[in-house]
């Protein structure tokens, strides 16, 4: 059973970003990049369903610039057997992804397509959803357990009261949560041998899909900075401060 | 221009993200009307129409939709916004709204603007990227608009309404998913996301029986809810759903104290819009001092104790 794997080159997620003076976008030249953490939690959870015997062939695929290819690689190391590098400079919204991953999903037959529930630049949220709806197959979003079976996989969510568990015809879309597993790190030989393994090159034109954004950002803008507080010595002060200076208790 | 407001609801009743939803479309103007799609959701609907501000409830009652299962709930949101030429679809940003609206979305084929924090025009909706540290302000070129509503940021919207109630198809069973089971946490304390007090322990804590021990007699006193930062919750202090963050809940309270918690941006981006905040911490250099509008540098297992006999006086 194949299976295929989204991942996205983002601003490394210990980098505070900064907005360009002028507002009209975040300035991520000359900062640390990374494979955005939900993903390497998708990389990882494909990696260990073949090691258990469940999948075959896994298939990474990223979408966006020159670079991207950085992201593939590390995905390689991870365990990843070939990878698919969709390459363009244009903006991609997650409508466009879904769209190109759907191509991606059928041209490959995957089985199973595991993304990360959502990449912490844009922090949407959407792309597995919408590649679920494209294809009109079950979707099991925010998962911390995959139980893959023959024919179906079995899902357990994290919701807002707690944890919900659905069933799901195959083929279905994943998107992972951060408790589903502990990426591994990637060993020096591993990085070299990914080198080897195949890469490639697709263009949004070869899968005819429009990727046209249909949002406009008209501004961006830190928000209003708290003001300093105050350090106090005891807790009756802090107990006074709250009830009299912040009239919150 | 009308508006349709997917509720959120245990069939029973209304869930509290639904009013702040309702509060937003508000905000956008034109007719209100509110989607309940559940199984044996008359009361649900019922709760609906009391809403201030709404002018119609449409309830999708059948059996296919007695969990909210995205590949069944989204065809009916697709067909009831198609035949009632909504201008906007709009949600709460809860798991339920994060897993069924983007489905609409795609369906539609329009982009989905995730997790707004305010209305500028009616095409125009500001959010927060980068883990809050950035406010994008975006513009919809979409026939019709579909947003998850960021709930902390609007007010909930009161009762007095007394819209009619009208059924509407609820579909046929894609047959794509299952609902298996679940697993609550049970709690009697206010719910996280809705609470005017919360207390929220770290990774400082040591142990899950100290977090019990230590977080929840305080919380209690306060009638606060209980949260947690993924570095207590990732180590079994606290249950999942308790995380407060960027990509657990997000809380904007009266009173936020912070207990042992260093403040990562992640925890930030989950917390920084509450309206008092309070750290207690050992370390004086740590993060969440520059957030905090009173901080005690000091060891949380004498400062909590000290606490407590305090507000008992």
């Amino acid at each position: 059973m194949k299976v295929l794997v989204a991942v996205k080159r983002v601003v490394d997620y210990n980098v505070k970003v900064r907005v360009k003076a002028d507002g009209s976008d975040v300035d991520i030249a000359n900062v640390k990049m990374s494979m955005n953490p939900f993903d390497e939690i998708a990389v990882e959870e494909a990696v260990r369903l073949k090691e258990a015997g469940k999948a075959g062939e896994i298939v990474v695929v990223s979408m966006g610039p020159k670079q991207c290819e950085e992201t593939l690689r590390t995905a390689l190391a991870m365990g990843a057997d070939r990878a698919v590098h969709v390459e363009t400079d244009a903006v991609l919204e997650p409508l466009a992804v879904a769209k190109l991953l759907k191509a991606v999903a059928e041209e490959e037959q995957a089985q199973l397509i595991v993304l990360g529930k959502q990449a912490i630049d844009d922090d949407c949220n959407q792309t597995g959803q919408m590649l679920a709806a494209l294809m009109n197959i079950g979707q099991g979003t925010f998962a911390s357990k995959v139980d893959l079976a023959d024919g179906s996989v079995n899902v357990t969510r994290e919701i807002d009261g707690g944890l919900e568990t659905v069933s799901l015809k195959l083929p279905a879309v994943v998107t992972t949560d951060l408790r589903l597993n502990e990426p591994r790190y990637v060993k020096l030989p591993n990085i070299m041998a990914a080198k080897k393994k195949p890469l490639a090159k697709k263009a949004p034109a070869d899968f005819g899909v429009d990727i046209t954004p249909r949002l406009t950002t008209l501004k961006v803008a830190e928000p209003a900075k708290r003001s300093a507080g105050i350090k106090v010595a005891s807790a009756a002060e802090l107990v006074a401060k709250l009830k009299n200076e912040a009239k919150v208790l | 221009m009308a508006i349709l407001v997917i509720a959120e609801h245990d069939n029973a009743s209304i869930k509290s993200g639904t009013l702040n939803t309702v509060t937003a479309a508000k905000k956008i103007g034109g007719d209100i009307h509110v989607l309940v799609a559940g199984a044996n959701a008359a009361a649900a609907a019922a709760a609906a129409a009391k809403i201030d501000g709404v002018s119609k409830v449409l309830l999708a009652d059948g059996a296919n939709l007695a969990h909210p299962l995205a590949e069944n709930v989204a065809p009916v949101v697709v067909e009831v916004s198609k035949a009632g030429g909504y201008s906007h679809v709009l949600a709460p940003a809860t798991t339920t709204g994060k897993n069924v609206l983007p489905r609409v979305a795609a369906l539609l084929d329009v982009a989905q603007i995730s997790d707004i924090i305010a209305v500028e025009a009616a095409d125009t909706f500001v959010r927060p990227i980068y883990a809050g540290n950035v406010l994008a302000t975006v513009k919809s070129a979409d026939a019709v608009k579909v947003i998850t509503v960021r709930t902390t940021a609007f007010e909930a919207a009161g009762e007095g309404g007394n819209a009619a109630v009208e059924n509407t198809a609820a579909g046929a069973e894609a047959g794509l998913s299952r609902f298996v089971g679940a697993e609550l946490t049970k709690s009697d304390r206010p719910e996280l996301t809705a609470a005017k007090v919360i207390v929220s322990g770290g990774r400082a804590l040591g142990s899950a029986e100290q977090f019990s021990a230590v977080i929840e007699p305080l919380a209690d006193k306060l009638g606060a809810a209980v949260g947690a930062s993924r570095a207590a919750v990732d180590a079994g202090y606290a249950p999942n759903d308790y995380q407060v963050g960027q990509t657990g809940k997000v809380v904007a309270p009266q009173l936020y104290l912070a207990v042992g918690i260093s403040g990562a941006i992640q925890h930030l981006a989950g917390m920084k819009d509450s309206k008092i905040i309070v750290a207690v911490n050992k370390d004086e250099e740590a993060p969440i001092f520059q957030v905090a509008d009173y901080g005690i540098v000091g060891d949380l297992f004498s400062v909590v104790p000290e606490l407590m006999s305090e507000l008992s006086k």
